[in-house]
C-alpha cells in the first residue's frame, strides 16, 4: 500500500462482503421457495420480500465494491492521499445504515409507496443514497483534481458522474404505467449496460497494468477503445427494452441492431485482459487475483455478451421475453461482470491492504472455480427451464401455471447449484480475511525462481 | 494498432461518439414519450382511479412476483394482459369482479402451490387495482405476449 487513505478501502470492502452473505443467503431462500412453496408461511416472509432484498443486496454491495476500488486505486493513480478520509467514512456510514435498514425494513414489509423492481428503497433511503454518492463524487473529483490525471481515473469517474446522474431517474414515476417503463429504465439499463461497464473497463484496465507490466499508453488506448464499443452499443441497446412497453415499432430495429453490438466492448475486455497477460513480463504473486481478472472478462463475455445476444433481437424476444431465460441472462451477467470485477480487486488489493504476502491464494482459487461452477449450473438450468417455458407458454399455448408445473425439474437443480455458490463465497470470504500461516498446497519455490528469469 | 490510431484520437472518438449516441438516444426518448402519451396507451382514460391503482401494484410490490408487461419477477404469472384473459373485452364487470374476487382469496394454501399473500386491500383499494389492469391491457404492446390457441 503506497498511500494511508488506501485503507478506506477496507471498510467498504467489509461492508461488502458482509452484505453479499445477505444477498446470497436470501437467493438461496428464493430457490428454495421454488421447489417447496409452502415451506416458508407466506404472511411472515412471501417471495416479493426474497426478492426484494435478493436484488438490492446486491446492488448496494456491488456499489460498495465500486466505491471501495475508486478509494483504493485512485490514490495510486492520481499520485495523492484521498481528498478527505473523513467524509469518506462518513459517506460509509450514510449508504451502509441506509441499506442495512432498508433491508430490515423490508423484511417488514416497510419499502416505498411508489417502489418499481430494484427501486423498492423508501424515499429517504434513495434520498441517503443521493447524499452519499454526492459526498463520493466530491472526495473523488477533489483527488483526481488536484493529481495526476489518466485515463483511468478519467473513465472510472465518468462511470461514477453517471451511476449518480441516472439515478436520479428513479425519483421521476409518472402515472401513465409505459412512461413511468422508459424511465426506469434509463436508471436499470443505462446502470448495468452502460455507466457500469466503465467502472468495470477502468478497474480491469487498472489490475492489468499493476500485474502485467504492460504500458501504461497501450492499456489506456486499449481501455478508450473498450468503453467507446460499450457506450455506443449500450445507449441505444436500451431500445431492446422498449419492444413490448407500449413505446413506438422503430425500437424493435434499433434496439435488435444496437444491443447486438452490446456483446463487442465484452469480446474486447476478453481479448484485453489475455493479451495483456500474454504480452506482460511481470511475474506477478497474486495469482488468484489475475484468475479473477481472466474470470471476470470470460464469464461477463458469456453471461452478459452471449446469453444477451441470446435473447435481445426482436423476434425471439417476442418468444422469450418474461420467461426464465431473462432470469438465466440475469444470473450469469451480474456475476461475470460485476461480482468477478469486485472480488478480482479485492483479491488483489487485500494483501496490500494488510501488508503481506498474498496468502491463501490456493483457496482463493478454489472458490472461483466453486463460485463460478455454482453460477454457471444454475444459469444453464434456468435456460432449459426458460426454453422449456417459452415453448409451452409462448408456442403450445399452455397457460403459466400448467407450464411452469413441468419445470420442477431445473428449479431443483438451481437450488443444488444455489447451494454450490454459497459455499463458494464463504470460502472466498473466509480466503480473504483469515490469514493462516501456510497456503494450502505449497508452491515449487524452485520452479518459480526459474519461470521468474 | 499503435500508428492507426493514438490514444488522443481513441479518447476523442470516445467522448464524441458517446455524445452522439446519447444525443440521439435522449430524441428518442423525447419521441417515444410523445408517442405513448398519444398514441401506445389510453391516455385519456388514465382516471385518477387507475392512477390510484397503479399506486396499490407499487406500494404492495406485487412487481416481485408478477411480470407487467413482460418485466418484473418470473415466479407468477403475467397481468399486463389479464383483464383480456379474464373475459374483460366483452365482459369488463366480470373481469373487474374476477380480479377483486382473486385478491380476496389469497392466499390459497394448496400444497405443491405457488402462494400469493393477503394484502387485506380496502373495496376502494381493490377497484383502483382492477381499474389499472384494465387499463393497461388496452395498451399497444406490439402484439406481445403471444397467446396461442391451446393445441388440444
Amino acid at each position: 500500500m503506497q498511500y494511508k487513505t488506501q485503507s478506506i478501502a477496507k471498510t467498504y470492502w467489509l461492508g461488502a462482503m458482509l452484505i453479499f452473505a445477505v444477498q446470497l443467503l436470501f437467493g438461496l431462500l428464493g430457490g428454495l421457495v421454488y421447489v417447496m412453496p409452502n415451506l416458508i408461511p407466506v404472511d411472515l416472509l412471501p417471495f416479493n420480500t426474497i426478492r426484494m432484498i435478493h436484488t438490492n443486496a446486491l446492488i448496494v454491495w456491488l456499489l460498495l465494491g465500486f466505491f471501495g476500488a475508486a478509494y483504493y486505486l485512485v490514490p495510486e493513480e492520481a499520485e495523492r492521499e484521498i481528498y478527505s478520509p473523513k467524509l469518506a467514512y462518513i459517506q460509509f456510514a450514510i449508504f451502509f445504515l441506509g441499506a442495512l435498514s432498508a433491508v430490515v425494513g423490508y423484511l417488514f414489509h416497510i419499502y416505498a409507496s411508489e417502489a418499481r423492481s430494484y427501486l423498492e428503497q423508501p424515499l429517504w433511503v434513495k434520498l441517503g443514497i443521493i447524499v452519499a454518492a454526492l459526498i463520493f463524487l466530491f472526495n473523488i473529483s477533489m483527488t483526481v483534481l488536484q493529481g495526476r490525471k489518466t485515463a483511468i481515473t478519467n473513465v472510472l469517474l465518468l462511470g461514477l458522474w453517471g451511476i449518480a446522474v441516472f439515478f436520479l431517474f428513479s425519483l421521476y414515476n409518472p402515472g401513465n404505467l409505459s412512461e413511468d417503463k422508459m424511465f426506469w429504465w434509463y436508471v436499470v439499463h443505462l446502470w448495468v449496460e452502460g455507466v457500469w461497464e466503465l467502472v468495470m473497463a477502468s478497474v480491469l484496465a487498472f489490475l492489468m497494468l499493476k500485474m502485467t507490466g504492460v504500458d501504461r499508453e497501450v492499456i489506456d488506448k486499449w481501455l478508450y477503445v473498450i468503453v467507446a464499443t460499450a457506450l455506443f452499443s449500450g445507449i441505444l441497446g436500451t431500445g431492446h427494452h422498449y419492444y413490448w412497453i407500449g413505446a413506438p415499432g422503430y425500437w424493435q430495429w434499433i434496439g435488435s441492431i444496437f444491443s447486438s453490438l452490446e456483446v463487442v466492448p465484452f469480446f474486447g475486455m476478453v481479448l484485453f485482459t489475455f493479451s495483456m497477460v500474454w504480452k506482460g513480463r511481470r511475474d506477478h504473486p497474486n495469482k488468484a487475483a489475475l484468475l479473477w481478472s481472466l474470470g471476470c472478462s470470460v464469464l461477463a463475455f458469456f453471461g452478459a455478451g452471449v446469453w444477451g445476444f441470446l435473447h435481445t433481437l426482436h423476434g425471439v424476444n417476442f418468444y422469450t421475453h418474461g420467461t426464465q431465460v431473462t432470469a438465466a441472462h440475469g444470473h450469469l451477467a451480474f456475476y461475470g461482470a460485476y461480482v468477478c470485477l469486485n472480488l478480482a480487486i479485492m483479491t488483489y488489493a487485500f494483501p496490500q491492504l494488510y501488508n503481506r504476502a498474498p496468502y491463501n491464494q490456493v483457496l482463493n482459487m478454489v472458490s472461483f472455480w466453486v463460485l463460478s461452477g455454482g453460477v454457471v449450473f444454475m444459469t444453464v438450468s434456468l435456460t432449459f427451464a426458460g426454453v422449456l417455458q417459452t415453448h409451452l407458454e409462448r408456442v403450445m399455448g399452455l397457460s403459466y401455471m400448467e407450464a411452469q408445473d413441468q419445470l420442477g425439474l431445473f428449479y431443483i437443480m438451481r437450488l443444488g447449484a444455489g447451494v454450490v455458490t454459497v459455499f463458494g463465497a464463504l470460502l472466498f470470504i473466509y480466503s480473504l480475511l483469515v490469514p493462516r500461516s501456510a497456503e494450502a498446497i505449497a508452491p515449487n519455490g524452485a520452479a518459480r525462481v526459474s519461470a521468474a528469469e | 494498432m499503435s500508428e492507426v490510431l493514438t490514444k488522443s484520437t481513441a479518447r476523442n472518438i470516445f467522448y464524441g461518439g458517446s455524445l452522439f449516441f446519447f444525443v440521439i438516444f435522449v430524441g428518442l426518448t423525447v419521441h417515444s414519450r410523445h408517442y405513448i402519451l398519444t398514441k401506445g396507451t389510453d391516455q385519456a382514460h388514465l382516471t385518477d382511479s387507475v392512477v390510484r391503482g397503479k399506486r396499490v401494484w407499487e406500494r404492495n410490490a406485487c412487481f416481485d412476483c408478477h411480470t407487467i408487461y413482460g418485466e418484473g419477477a418470473r415466479f407468477a404469472p403475467e397481468v399486463g394482459d389479464v383483464f383480456k384473459r379474464w373475459g374483460g373485452e366483452t365482459d369488463p364487470a366480470g373481469a373487474h369482479q374476477m380480479i377483486k374476487d382473486w385478491m380476496k382469496a389469497q392466499p390459497s394454501g394448496a400444497q405443491g402451490r405457488r402462494q400469493m399473500p393477503q394484502f387485506n386491500l380496502s373495496e376502494g383499494e381493490l377497484d383502483d387495482l382492477a381499474d389499472f389492469l384494465a387499463w393497461a391491457s388496452r395498451t399497444n404492446t406490439q402484439g406481445w405476449p403471444p397467446r396461442p390457441v391451446k393445441a388440444n
